[in-house]
């Protein structure tokens, strides 16, 4: 029943190991959530699974492909989609034609010369933008967006190739309180509804503990805990690294929104 | 909207040329439109310019030509062949010029060429030493003044065969005039004087010159004399390195056109000594005639005059002779006088040989010396052009065009 | 054993001159990111003021003392040029400060040439270094000891400063973050002049120190710049000691080339410089980021759109404006507008990877030239009639474009440039060296259209079809999923992989339909002019490529056609003047700075002015209303 299996992954700079013997599983429609302090090792996690760093050694398989050693544009063709920290968009386009570039790479049409992009897949585009609800800006440059907008837009983008696995990295960073609850809301509606299988990582343990199925927590590149919301919450090792002890989850919170 | 604005700024750029143009033609002038590197190369041009316009004066204030004044009219090529095209599309269509000259740049003055070749337009290329001007890509429309790589390198093989030095080296730019220069050069030199031996050649980019990597590899190379064809600013440098690292103490140098004021005089007293040279002693030529037009041209420009200046005067003789002989200013009419036209030049009788076009002008050879700080030639004598041609066989060889 | 040690000696004394050239340049381009082709002109000032300032100061003291003014005088030359050309347009689109730098160079060479007229100058020799010294039985200059031992005083006091002084440190960290060096409190304007006042001195000191080798010209300024590039590409963009090392190398490279293949005096650096770029594309010292542009966000190109209505009639307009041309009276305005409409595609194809795929290639000239010299060689040795060679040109500098465009879009930013501009220039030197097959300098002549087009009216017409052909294709690609792939390179490589866009095959085939497309304005240029020679091939030529882009606007598709349109007819119009350069320098700078956008940014702006002008006579309500929106 596992879709996604790491295995040993370990990468290191300069010596300092900042990934060390990873393991962890994704099931098919399970929403798990990668937490842990700053510098745990999470960002660089997520470069591994999607392309962007080779690790030192270890395995991801994805639906039984060998994950590791692929380009990031491979592994997108293997229905994985991903979301960045630091928002990436095509500025000068619009928003709809930012999702019309994913539909079109999606049907390997990014060498096409016979047609106009402009209107290519623009019906598709928009009802991605109404899952996200921005059909209304389908046709503002992308580059006059709100932050919170564009983390969303970036979702439709990566649900342009009707992804297996979503990939997302503090998708509600930046955003404020009630767009981050819708922002989830949909994820796991997305999650729900299409069978869907994301990893996010998310400092607003708000939302983790509301949405995520499964915890992961990493501490100095290593897997801490692993677990139901409760199990975790319940873990003293956890609560040692993210509180020195005595205070609440609700503290750490405020700390990170 | 971007898009729109764009083109209409298109659109009111262009209108603005159109209201700019005037195509009224003053019907009492001939007209003569010059092409050269007017802002390029300043220092030939300029006096080049003022020879033009002291002949043009002068034959203005005799009445002009066929009844009519000349006019000239002047292009900078700004050091393009493809700008040159430009100018001389623009000369002949605009301004309704009967024939152009001009062209100092070898490039330029093939890209000319091969225009008034195709277009049927006289052109007379004036500076250009190419030789394939009038040889490999000569045409019935194209006539040249000055004399040709291949002449003044035969003008130094010939005086450089009488010294008897058996190791030569060369040094020239690395571009077809340095190429064209060397290998005339060797092979005139080699029929001279079998035994010579080139034990070495130096290829410097043109203006980029690497003037102590240069004198070192040609020290190296132990030659009894050196063939040179560097110039402008290459010379300096090549001429103060090597008298720096002691290069030309024991070693005979003959140089292509470092006797002309135009290269010679900005080194001032670091001219070379003793080298042989094709050059201009207008300071010391004696003939009357020629007495007369210095001291014309000092008197008009204040400025005393080049080599250049002397094959502008003449390219407004010969343009001048041309429209009198041939009566009109119709091409046909033009190019029939051109062959075989004979001018009056300060320096005597300049025939433009109807074989292959090329004018007889010669040049002075002679020895490079410095006096009162500044470079002259001494023991110089004139070579009549006519006398360092190929034979009238060879040239048909090497020029395909019928006429 | 003598020879060696001399000629190692003369190579020293050789990268004495170009690495003060260089540092300077490099720590220009380090700290403010401007790439300054205006360099050489600083240096050529330097050696013109130093030829004044020593033949009136005289004996050691004198030459010496010279030395330091001139650097002073250059320094506040550069300080001006700071401040009047390149202050206004710090926060430009990147490499926009590249187009002013090119005005300056204008301004500087009609300057120099009113001032010190066109003759070559003279240097005077150092006074008490006129000599040779004897090592190892060669004479070596002792000047040349001199010039080495400058070098080395100059990278101490440069190391000096960098490492032991406060500003020094400042420049050092400005150079790695400059959002830092603002955090620390310091004044970035007053560092940035710093910066510029210090590396026009070098290039001044660089320019007064040489002239005992040489002299001042006025070719100086060109021929020193794409030197100085190199050698501050090949040490690392920003990297002091990378120049050093670089100049040293550059220098013995030419000087022992110089010996042993006399003939490769043209290439020679270029090739290193191309082969280090492929294996080390920071350089030899430079960091990997350290060239990388940070896009400017307030200049992000609005999104394109298909020409509506009003646009299709104007370019059908304009089309019909042009196809009208032959009948006007003057007839040479079909060679003039032939000529426009040939560099309007060149500039266009451009703009097509730098404009829309955001690489900024200072080669472009290559595959103009390329696709020329194809339709050449093609009528010249295989008779090819006029119509195939404008057939076959395209692909055969499409194929050029392609292999070169290989290596070259590995890199980005100033790298990408430079290894563009490198390969460039080795494809210059080949066409000059082959001599037997290409006619060296002499180029080829009498390429003439067939007969049935050898009118000149005809002829325009197959200039306007093509070109105008040309150009609408590059438009049309734009606005196909290609050309917005390409686009999206541009705006965000990471997006663009993560939605399995190849970017590096999407960026090679633009590169290569680019050069398609200039090699096309090339056969073009061919049949127009009857001939070709390697200068179609050379720097300059990519350069004007370049300035018609940023002139005319790089963010806009009408851009190129405006730029190109106004620079040829500018020029054509200014070239009567004897100071023509300095007239289209200045206004190159006056559009720069009235502009960031070029031309067409231009006519937006006043056309906004308009806009509110109507709002506020109340005749245009709606408008009013739009903006309030």
């Amino acid at each position: 029943m596992s879709f996604l299996v790491v295995e040993g992954l370990s990468l290191s700079f300069g010596g300092v190991r900042a990934v060390d013997d990873v393991s962890f599983t994704l099931a098919k429609g399970e929403l798990l959530a990668l937490i842990g302090p700053n510098g745990a090792g999470k960002s660089t996690c997520f470069n591994m699974l999607y392309g962007v760093s080779r690790p030192d050694s270890g395995s991801v398989k994805l639906d039984g492909n060998e994950l590791v050693g692929l380009k990031p544009r491979q592994i997108w063709r293997l229905g994985v989609g991903r979301t960045f920290q630091i928002t990436a968009t095509f500025t000068s386009m619009t928003v709809c034609e930012n999702v019309q570039m994913a539909l079109l790479s999606h049907a390997n049409r990014t060498f096409g010369i016979f047609r106009r992009a402009h209107d290519a897949y623009r019906d598709q585009a928009m009802d991605l933008l109404d899952i996200i609800g921005m059909r209304g800006q389908a046709d503002r440059p992308t580059n006059v967006l709100a932050y919170g907008d564009l983390k969303r837009l970036e979702l439709a983008i990566a649900l342009a190739n009707e992804p297996k696995l979503l990939l997302m990295d503090e998708p509600t960073a930046g955003m404020a309180q009630p767009e981050r609850r819708s922002l989830m809301k949909l994820t796991a509606d997305l999650v729900r509804d299409r069978g869907t299988s994301v990893l996010f990582t998310e400092h607003d343990m708000d939302v983790v503990f509301e949405h995520s199925h499964r915890l992961l927590v990493l501490n100095r590149g290593r897997v801490l805990a692993e677990g139901s919301v409760a199990e975790v919450r319940a873990d003293p090792k956890v609560r040692e690294i993210y509180l020195g002890g005595g205070s609440t989850y609700a503290s750490m919170e405020t700390n990170h929104a | 909207m971007t898009g729109l604005r764009n083109f209409f700024a298109t659109v009111l750029a262009s209108a603005a040329v159109l209201g700019a143009v005037s195509g009224a033609m003053a019907a009492d002038t001939i007209k003569i439109g010059d092409i050269n590197s007017y802002t390029g190369m300043t220092a030939f041009t300029a006096p080049y310019k003022n020879g033009m316009m002291l002949a043009l004066d002068e034959i203005n204030a005799d009445g002009g030509v066929l009844g009519k004044k000349l006019k000239l009219i002047t292009k900078d090529d700004k050091g393009q062949p493809g700008e040159a095209v430009k100018a001389a599309q623009e000369l002949f269509n605009r301004d309704g010029v009967a024939m152009i000259t001009g062209a100092t740049l070898s490039n330029v003055g093939l890209a000319l060429t091969s225009y008034a070749g195709q277009r049927k337009h006289l052109y007379i290329a004036s500076e250009p030493l190419a030789d394939a001007v009038v040889w490999s890509e000569g045409n019935r429309y194209t006539f040249r003044l000055r004399p040709s790589t291949y002449m003044q390198a035969a003008m130094l093989a010939d005086a450089a065969a009488k010294e008897n030095k058996k190791r030569w080296a060369t040094i020239a730019p690395n571009y077809s005039y340095g190429k064209e220069a060397v290998e005339a050069f060797e092979k005139l030199l080699k029929e001279k004087q079998p035994d010579v031996e080139f034990v070495g050649s130096q290829w410097p980019g043109l203006f980029k010159i690497d003037a102590g990597a240069e004198v070192q590899a040609l020290a190296a190379a132990k030659p009894d004399a050196i063939f040179n064809v560097t110039f402008g600013s290459d010379l300096a440098k090549f001429v103060r390195e090597g008298e720096t690292r002691g290069l030309f103490k024991d070693t005979l140098v003959t140089s292509m056109l470092t006797g002309e004021p135009e290269y010679m005089d900005p080194m001032k007293a670091e001219a070379p000594k003793n080298w042989l040279a094709t050059g201009y002693p207008w300071y010391a030529i004696e003939e009357k005639s020629h007495e007369d037009y210095v001291a014309a041209y000092k008197k008009k420009f204040g400025d005393y005059p080049r080599l250049g200046s002397l094959v502008g005067y003449d390219t407004i003789l010969t343009a001048a002779a041309a429209l009198k002989k041939a009566g009109s200013t119709d091409t046909d009419a033009l190019v029939e006088a051109m062959s075989g036209l004979t001018i009056d030049t300060p320096l005597g009788k300049v025939l433009y040989r109807p074989i292959d076009h090329q004018s007889t002008m010669g040049a002075f050879v002679g020895r490079t010396a410095v006096k009162d700080g500044k470079g002259i030639m001494v023991d110089w004598s004139y070579k009549d052009g006519a006398d360092f041609l190929p034979s009238d066989a060879e040239v048909k060889k090497l020029r395909p065009a019928s006429d | 054993m003598g020879f060696f040690v001399a000629q190692l000696l003369t190579g020293m004394a050789n990268a004495g001159a170009l690495f003060l050239v260089a540092s300077g340049l490099s720590i220009i381009f380090g700290v403010t990111r401007v790439v300054n082709f205006a360099h050489g002109s600083f240096y050529m000032l330097g050696a013109y003021i130093a030829y004044t300032l020593m033949s009136h100061l005289p004996g050691a003291i004198g030459f010496w003392s010279a030395i330091v003014l001139t650097g002073i005088a250059v320094g506040l030359i550069g300080l001006l040029v700071e401040i009047v050309v390149l202050k206004p347009i710090y926060r430009a689109p990147e490499l926009y400060q590249l187009v002013a730098t090119f005005g300056v160079i204008l301004v500087i060479q009609d300057a120099v040439r009113y001032v010190w007229g066109p003759e070559d100058l003279i240097g005077p020799r150092a006074p008490g270094f006129g000599g040779v010294v004897s090592i190892f039985g060669q004479s070596v200059p002792t000047y040349d000891l001199v010039l080495i031992a400058l070098s080395l005083v100059v990278l101490a006091a440069l190391w000096a400063l960098f490492n032991k002084t406060r500003i020094g440190v400042l420049i050092r960290a400005a150079t790695q973050d400059r959002e830092m060096v603002g955090a620390l409190g310091v004044n970035q304007t007053l560092l940035f002049s710093a910066v510029f006042f210090l590396g026009s001195f070098l290039a001044g000191i660089g320019g007064a120190a040489q002239l005992p080798k040489g002299g001042a010209d006025l070719t100086m300024d060109l021929n020193i710049i794409t030197a100085v590039f190199v050698v501050v590409v090949i040490g690392g963009m920003g990297s002091i000691f990378g120049a050093f090392m670089a100049s040293v190398l550059i220098s013995e490279l030419q000087v022992f080339g110089v010996q042993l293949l006399p003939q490769s005096t043209l290439v020679l650096m270029f090739v290193v410089m191309a082969i280090i770029l492929v294996v080390r594309p920071q350089g030899l010292f430079g960091r990997p980021d350290a060239a990388v542009y940070q896009g400017n966000s307030a200049m992000v190109p609005k999104p394109l759109k298909p020409l509506g209505l009003a646009g299709k009639l104007v370019g059908a307009a304009i089309l019909a404006f042009l196809a009208f041309i032959p009948f006007y009276g003057d007839n040479f305005l079909v060679f003039l507008f032939s000529d426009i409409i040939i560099f309007c595609l060149f500039a266009a194809s451009l703009h097509f990877i730098l404009g829309i795929g955001g690489m900024a290639s200072f080669g472009h000239a290559a595959y103009y030239g390329g696709g020329a010299y194809v339709a050449a060689l093609l009528v010249q040795y295989l008779q090819t009639p006029m119509e195939l060679a404008i057939v076959l040109a395209p692909l055969g500098a499409g194929f050029l474009a392609l292999i070169i465009g290989w290596f070259c879009v590995r890199l980005s930013g100033v790298y990408f440039a430079m290894l563009t501009l490198a390969f460039a220039q080795v494809v210059w030197s080949v066409v000059v060296q082959w001599t037997s097959l290409t006619g060296g300098t002499d180029g080829i002549l009498n390429i003439w259209p067939s007969d049935w087009a050898s009118d000149p009216s005809v002829f325009y017409y197959v200039v306007l079809v093509v070109g105008a052909g040309g150009i609408i294709a590059l438009r049309a690609m734009a606005h196909t999923p290609f050309g917005y792939a390409l686009r999206g390179t541009r705006d965000s490589s990471l997006r663009a992989e993560a939605i399995g866009i190849h970017v590096r095959r999407v960026q090679l085939l633009a590169f290569a339909f680019a050069g398609a497309m200039a090699g096309l304005a090339g056969a073009l240029f061919v049949f127009a002019k009857g001939s070709i020679f390697p200068t179609e091939l050379a720097i300059s030529r990519s350069f004007d490529a370049l300035i018609m882009v940023f002139f005319g606007g790089v963010q806009s598709l009408g851009g190129p056609i405006a730029g190109a349109s106004v620079f040829t007819l500018l020029q054509d119009w200014l070239s009567d003047f004897t100071y023509w350069q300095l007239l289209l320098g200045v206004a190159i700078i006056a559009v720069v700075i009235l502009s960031p956008r070029g031309i067409t940014g231009l006519l937006e702006t006043t056309g906004r002015i308009g806009d509110r002008f109507r709002t506020a006579t109340g005749s245009n309500a709606e408008v009013a209303g739009k903006e309030a929106r």
